[in-house]
């Protein structure tokens, strides 16, 4: 069964288009991931898809609930752990999942043992009579991640879930998430700009650049299409080295930054004539790296851009104009 | 019911464990009604009731504690923005007008139970209760000014994107709606060209209603008072729930 459907949904804030034309289906118990650079519309798509924000055009369909006149129904069967915190620092854990649970309609007796649980779970129970004001990072994220599933979602939305926390938490939560997938099947629509993340959690990776999806497969899937391993180069001279290597034939050699890439299959098989190439032809060379592909490798082959490309400043305008343009 | 219940709790939770807003807000009306009330009670006496001028002030420094309390309770729909909880709430399958009651109701308790703090302490200088039913009376009329003017502040916080124009609220809009209603002086005592604004002001008729309540005497028909209120009530409420229902997080 579907559990999120959606064709052709487009968010425009003025004559800037912050989500372009995306449509993707996601099957019950799939975890998706929409990794892109910040600003790239990801937390856009998932407010519209979450009814906190209306969609210019286009439709959407959570568990069977259209997001424009079903929002009721899209409401009652989604999960939501937003980007930026969204838990009352002046109650108590407790009381901000049992606030969560009222709101949500959940009769009392089983409240307080879901309330229970889910702490428990999440290993705050120890802690759940303290003020959220005395948290850390890590320990609100874990809290809004348990009154996210206090009302058993159908389809849990992580927005950027593990943004700004350590490795061991972030690791923890991974697993976590993993955990829930499996055991709870619920559906996870996470979005991310971590490659790690996005590789080692989702079945399937839609790639979002400018609003727009420009890939959508599996982790695995995606980095063969980048086309076997790759090979970096740093030479003080890559033009040269990009010349030597592509005479070859078959390659292709990207520039980029003072190195040259090159995808190939079994790299290892031609690192010793390409290394002959080079000095036959006197290129300077400083190192060569084999790797296997990563979804770094797989965001520069479908935009042209790597994803550490995108500045402080871009994003910066680009909030500044969504705010401005919300006005 | 329950949703309205649940807001309304959370708010009067919050109320209750901020010992600072408590004491920080009771300051000024407190201050008014020392100062205003022992400096001016020997050179002041009310025309017509021959009441002190202490016992004349002590209704209007309730309402007015009442209407800062309220006000505040209302715009600090914006702190809830800021913070990022109000998406908590709007992204729940609850409707938008719940919510906007459940604020509303919320910081109505906390204005009362602010106007109920200084009328208790009124008592330690000198005021003396009329009946049970009068501060019953004054109570209800403490809880209308308490809705509208909650409801009145989520109104504007609903359009303010941030906490920086709440000075030029309170400056150019709270201030003004206290300083014409007859809190300060008698209604009867005004010039000509003064006595419009203040009869247009809805405060005046919370004020006056209170006063009935605690002396059993006032210059507009309590009745009348009552009425004025509700509908005032009513009037914020709707705008308020309109423009809420508009506000995104």
């Amino acid at each position: 069964m579907t559990a999120i459907y959606v064709e052709n949904l487009t968010k425009m804030y003025g004559s800037f288009t912050a989500v372009d034309r995306i449509s993707f289906e996601i099957p019950e118990g799939e975890i998706f991931g929409l990794l892109g650079p910040n600003g790239a519309g990801k937390t856009t798509a998932i407010s519209m898809l979450a009814t906190l924000l209306k969609p210019t055009s286009g439709a959407a369909m959570i568990n069977g609930h259209s997001i424009a006149g079903g929002e009721d129904g899209v409401r009652r069967s989604i999960g939501i752990v937003f980007q930026d915190q969204s838990l009352d620092e002046e109650l108590t854990a407790f009381e901000n999942m049992d606030f969560h649970g009222r709101l949500y309609r959940i009769p009392n007796p089983l409240r307080q043992e879901k309330i229970a649980e889910l702490l428990a779970l999440v290993e705050l129970d120890g802690r759940q009579h303290d003020l959220v004001k005395t948290f850390s990072g890590g320990m609100r994220r874990r809290l809004e991640i348990a009154r996210g599933l206090l009302h058993r979602p159908k389809v849990l939305f992580l927005d950027e879930p593990t943004l700004g926390l350590d490795p061991q938490t972030r690791n923890h939560l991974w697993e976590y998430i993993e955990r829930l997938n499996r055991e709870a099947g619920i559906t996870i629509i996470l979005t991310t700009h971590y490659m790690e993340e996005a590789d080692r959690l989702c079945d399937r990776v839609a790639i979002i650049d400018h609003g727009r999806i420009v890939a959508l497969d599996a982790p695995g899937a995606l980095k063969e299409a980048v086309g076997g391993d790759v090979i970096t180069i740093t030479s003080p001279d890559p033009a040269a080295v990009a010349s030597a290597v592509t005479a070859a034939g078959a390659l292709r050699a990207e520039q980029y930054d003072g190195t040259v890439r090159i995808n190939l299959q079994h790299a290892e098989r031609h690192i010793m004539e390409i290394v002959a190439r080079l000095s036959g032809n006197g290129v300077p060379a400083d190192s060569i790296s084999i790797r296997k592909p990563t979804l770094e490798d797989v965001f520069l082959h479908f935009t042209g851009r790597s994803m550490r490309d995108e500045t402080a400043d871009e994003r910066d305008r680009m909030r500044m104009y969504q705010r401005t343009a919300r006005r | 019911m329950d949703i309205i219940y649940t807001i309304w709790l959370r708010s009067v939770k919050r109320y209750l464990r901020s010992k600072s807003r408590i004491i920080g807000t009771l300051g000024m009306p407190l201050f008014f009604l020392l100062f205003l009330g022992f400096g001016l009670n020997s050179i002041v006496s009310i025309p017509g009731t021959g009441e002190g001028y202490t016992a004349f002030l002590v209704p209007g420094i309730v309402a007015m504690s009442v209407l800062f309390t309220s006000v505040f309770a209302g715009i600090q729909i914006i702190w809830d923005k800021q913070f990022g909880f109000l998406k908590e709430t709007l992204v729940a399958p609850v409707s938008r007008m719940e919510i906007m009651l459940g604020q509303t109701l919320g910081g109505a308790t906390t204005a009362c139970i602010q106007g109920v703090i200084i009328l208790v302490l009124s008592l330690f200088i000198g005021l003396t209760l009329s009946s049970a039913a009068g501060f019953l009376i004054a109570l209800c009329f403490m809880a209308l000014i308490g809705i509208s003017f909650t409801a009145f502040g989520i109104a504007i916080a609903s359009r303010m994107e941030d906490m920086h124009g709440f000075q030029l609220v309170m400056n150019f809009v709270v201030f003004p709606i206290f300083g014409l209603s007859g809190a300060l002086f008698p209604i009867s005592s005004l010039p000509s060209w003064l006595a419009p604004l203040t009869m247009a002001d809805p405060l005046t008729y919370g004020v006056e209603g209170i006063r009935y309540g605690l002396s059993g005497t006032s210059q507009i028909d309590p009745l009348l008072c009552g009425g004025v209120l509700i509908a005032f009530a009513a009037a914020t409420a709707l705008a308020g729930a309109f423009l809420f229902r508009k506000m995104s997080a």
